[in-house]
């Protein structure tokens, strides 16, 4: 606004200028210039994921558009006649056929398709390891819990994004992942087969599917993709970014380089660089081979059927499950007013329910932790994942039963490359599925607490040297060196806080919610490591023998 | 009714399988010197006259084919007891296993080494590969890249397997594999299966280095390994000048 009154004064003296000149009167562009271009982002390798998933979707949006160009999203029937020799003369359905003859008759298609196959690969792997460290890192907390929402909500749609895609080219491969869902949707009491049948359009496969997926596939998920992400960057821009704790960076600033020129110029050309790697993964490792797996037909099944890695933990998690447990059989007849439906628990349970669980305490962690802490002030400092002990083991177990899951989607591969079991390649993940997240959260929690002792060893009595020196009176003393006041800074400018007791409310009863809300906060924050305080410092470095004074108070400080 | 109909067809087939069984000639002395090498190597297991003990089944019947392709393929003589005999250096010579063959061909009629014109590799690849998907791709996977069966038990890849030996399998049936005789597949649809796992063999993998032909799980250990591994490198390098 005060950009167009200003130029009104300003006669440019070039063609280029007065053009310029003309446009930004009008447009205000200066204006939001000068406003972007002074956004500081702080510098840090692990903020950049979110950059990287944000390329690849404007990498998928090229390379998309150029598939649709040739793509036929048809389920007729046809016969193969283009130039790949072992499938000539096999009938197949438009769709494939054009997956086909963009891979193998189209100039560039085929090095397009596997450009867009990797960039949703990678799209969805940069949203994953993006989440990990918001999580780790406790940017989640306030003011950016509704920003986490909506990051779940993009992974979520990224997920669907890719295996639509996925199923497009109606092979083999894809045609049995499809069939894999239409089981699934037909294992929902009652309804599921009206749903599967509304889906495809009548009995699996039909005719329809292909041409559905390609709507949504094309238009309506990448559309709420796109509006998520504009509202994911506007929250970014109104909450600013977080940074990493150190000196002179507190909850009321940020510190780093502004956008323009630098940071948008390392932006831009990172853009190219993630550009260049997909590329070249494109251009040197085949994916996806659509060719070898031939056209789709029900009554085919290939052996290491997978789907994409996203896809993968939930058909993990139906490898797993069991059909009968202890005797029981998994799948019930139940008699109903009309007619005996089948209740196929061996296949709704793990299809449905771990991925619920894993959605549900993703959404909900922010709030949960709020709940436990009672913190509703905003943070802007991130946390480094040692100083949050609690947290970073629930996100470790979160992690180990995604892995569990999503290892046994590759049970087979397992089974045959290391020459083992299946069977015992199964019933050990079943095993992992119950126990690993425990011991994950166990030993996570222990290397957090420990790595959390070694920080504050190290800030009262500086690094070990090395160096061995024999005193007068013969006693061997390794000298340590005292760290500077920058890296002393990370190790002792954090948050340990005490757990909360259960409080009355405002009738003066400790109500059951807050007395459950106590325990939660105890068990979240009793095992902690207390940063340095002052004074101890002062004391540890005050003494010549401050060795045996820093141990006492030591002792004094952890809290078991 | 049905079931006699379908009764029938089969008694046919099998008596079309049978009337097929061993045409191929071994001269006596094969036969003589393939019963010297047999009670040398095969007899501890396989029984004196090739009857079967505790330890291995009776050879009776199995024909020439079995011969040539366990012993061919150097799953015979067995390393070791496993789930599965594994594949290992041949033992024994061309020759050898000739005579083997006979020898146990002569001990009752079984699948002969299939003749020439079927390992030709000139069938019709397109058919093969429809035949491949609907009869073979759920154990070797459509690509023929192999895949896991129970308890350790595996079908192997078929990348780099004569004509003759997967021909041979096919109408023995080793290890954990169905028979396919000549009623179920014909040995001219085995002849286009042939060709076609050549022909994709020959062609290698069109879209760049095929990554094991595994599938989307070799993809995605790439892609989060080697591809994500790359980006991260970038990322530090460039956001190390601050820290």
């Amino acid at each position: 606004m005060s950009a167009s009154t200003a130029s009104t004064n300003y006669t440019p003296k070039t063609k280029v200028g007065r053009i310029t000149n003309f446009v930004d009167e009008r447009v205000g562009g200066s204006g939001i210039l000068r406003e972007f271009g002074r956004k500081v982002f702080p510098d840090h390798w692990s903020f950049m994921f979110g950059e990287v998933a944000l390329y690849s979707f404007v990498i998928l949006l090229l390379s998309g558009t150029f598939l649709t160009f040739f793509f036929d999203p048809s389920m007729t029937e046809t016969v193969y006649k283009g130039s790949f020799v072992p499938l000539k003369g096999v009938e197949m359905s438009a769709a494939y056929n054009s997956s086909l003859n963009i891979s193998f008759d189209i100039r560039g298609g085929l090095f397009m398709r596997q450009v867009h196959h990797w960039a949703a690969l990678l799209f969805v792997a940069s949203i994953a390891v993006h989440m990990l460290r918001v999580f780790f890192t406790g940017a989640f907390r306030k003011p950016r819990e509704m920003n986490w929402v909506v990051g779940g909500f993009l992974l979520i749609l990224a997920m669907a994004e890719g295996f639509t895609g996925y199923s497009l080219p109606d092979d083999l491969l894809s045609g049995n992942g499809l069939r894999i869902i239409d089981g699934v949707i037909k294992s929902i009491p009652i309804v599921g087969t009206y749903i599967s049948f509304f889906l495809f359009g009548g009995e699996f496969p039909g005719t329809h599917i292909i041409s559905r997926l390609y709507t949504l596939h094309i238009l309506l998920i990448p559309a709420i993709i796109l509006l998520m992400i504009a509202v994911h960057l506007f929250m970014v821009v109104v909450h600013k970014h977080t940074q990493y704790p150190g000196p002179g960076r507190n909850d009321h600033n940020v510190v780093g380089y502004p956008l323009g020129p630098v940071y948008a110029a390392k932006a831009g050309g990172f853009f190219f660089i993630v550009f260049g790697v997909v590329a070249l993964m494109a251009a040197a490792f085949t994916i996806n081979p659509i060719w070898n797996y031939g056209p789709y037909d029900p009554s085919p099944v290939s052996a290491g059927t997978q789907p994409d890695w996203y896809i993968g933990f939930v058909d993990g998690a139906l490898r797993l499950m069991p059909g009968w447990l202890f005797g029981i059989p998994m799948e019930w007849h139940v008699p109903l007013p009309w007619g005996t439906n089948t209740l196929t628990l061996n296949v709704l349970l793990p299809a449905l329910v771990p991925a619920g669980i894993i959605f549900a305490v993703l959404f909900t962690y922010p709030w949960i932790e709020r709940w436990i802490t009672k913190d509703n002030r905003e943070h802007h400092v991130l946390d480094r994942p040692r100083n949050a002990p609690t947290r970073t083991a629930i996100g470790v177990a979160g992690f180990i039963l995604y892995c569990v899951m999503w290892a046994a989607a590759s049970s087979d591969l397992i089974a045959t490359h290391f020459h083992v079991s299946l069977n015992d390649v199964t019933y050990w993940l079943r095993a992992l599925f119950f126990i690993g997240p425990i011991i994950g959260f166990i030993v996570s929690k222990r290397i957090s607490l420990a790595l959390q002792r070694k920080d504050r060893e190290i800030a009262l009595h500086g690094r070990e040297t090395g160096r061995i020196v024999r005193l007068p009176h013969g006693e061997f003393i390794e000298v340590h060196a005292p760290v500077d006041e920058y890296k002393r800074y990370k190790l002792v400018g954090f948050e340990s806080p005490l757990p909360l007791p259960a409080t009355p409310n405002a009738q003066g009863v400790v109500d059951r919610r807050e007395k459950r809300r106590a325990k939660l906060s105890r068990w979240f924050f009793e095992d902690r490591v207390a940063p340095v305080t002052p004074r101890e410092l002062e004391a540890a470095h005050g003494h010549g023998h401050h060795e045996e004074i820093a141990a006492e108070e030591d002792k004094k400080a952890v809290i078991r | 009714m049905g079931l006699l109909f379908t009764g029938g067809l089969y008694a046919v087939a099998t008596t079309v399988n049978q009337a097929k069984a061993d045409t191929q000639s071994f001269s006596a002395s094969d036969v003589k010197e393939g019963e010297k090498l047999f009670l040398a190597n095969c007899a501890t297991c396989h029984g004196m006259g090739g009857s079967g003990t505790n330890s291995g089944p009776s050879l009776v019947g199995v024909g020439a084919a079995a011969v040539d392709f366990q012993v061919g393929t150097g799953r015979m003589p067995m390393q070791m007891q496993g789930p599965q005999a594994q594949v290992k250096p041949k033992q024994f010579t061309d020759d050898q296993t000739h005579q083997l063959a006979g020898y146990v061909a002569s001990l009752g009629a079984g699948p002969s080494i299939p003749a020439a014109e079927y390992l030709d590799e000139k069938g019709d690849a397109a058919k093969g590969g429809e035949l491949f998907r609907v009869n073979c791709a759920m154990c070797h996977n459509a690509a023929a890249a192999g895949g896991a069966l129970t308890r350790g038990k595996f079908a192997p890849a078929l990348a780099g397997v004569s004509g003759q030996h997967i021909y041979e399998a096919m109408v023995t049936g080793p290890q954990n594999m169905p028979v396919f005789n000549d009623a179920n597949i014909t040995p001219q649809n085995k002849r286009d299966i042939i060709t076609f796992l050549k022909t994709i063999e020959a062609n290698g993998s069109p879209g760049g280095a095929d990554l094991g032909s595994l599938g989307p799980v070799s993809e995605g250990l790439f892609l989060w390994i080697a591809g994500l591994g790359v980006i991260i490198a970038f990322t530090i390098w460039l956001t190390s000048r601050t820290s």
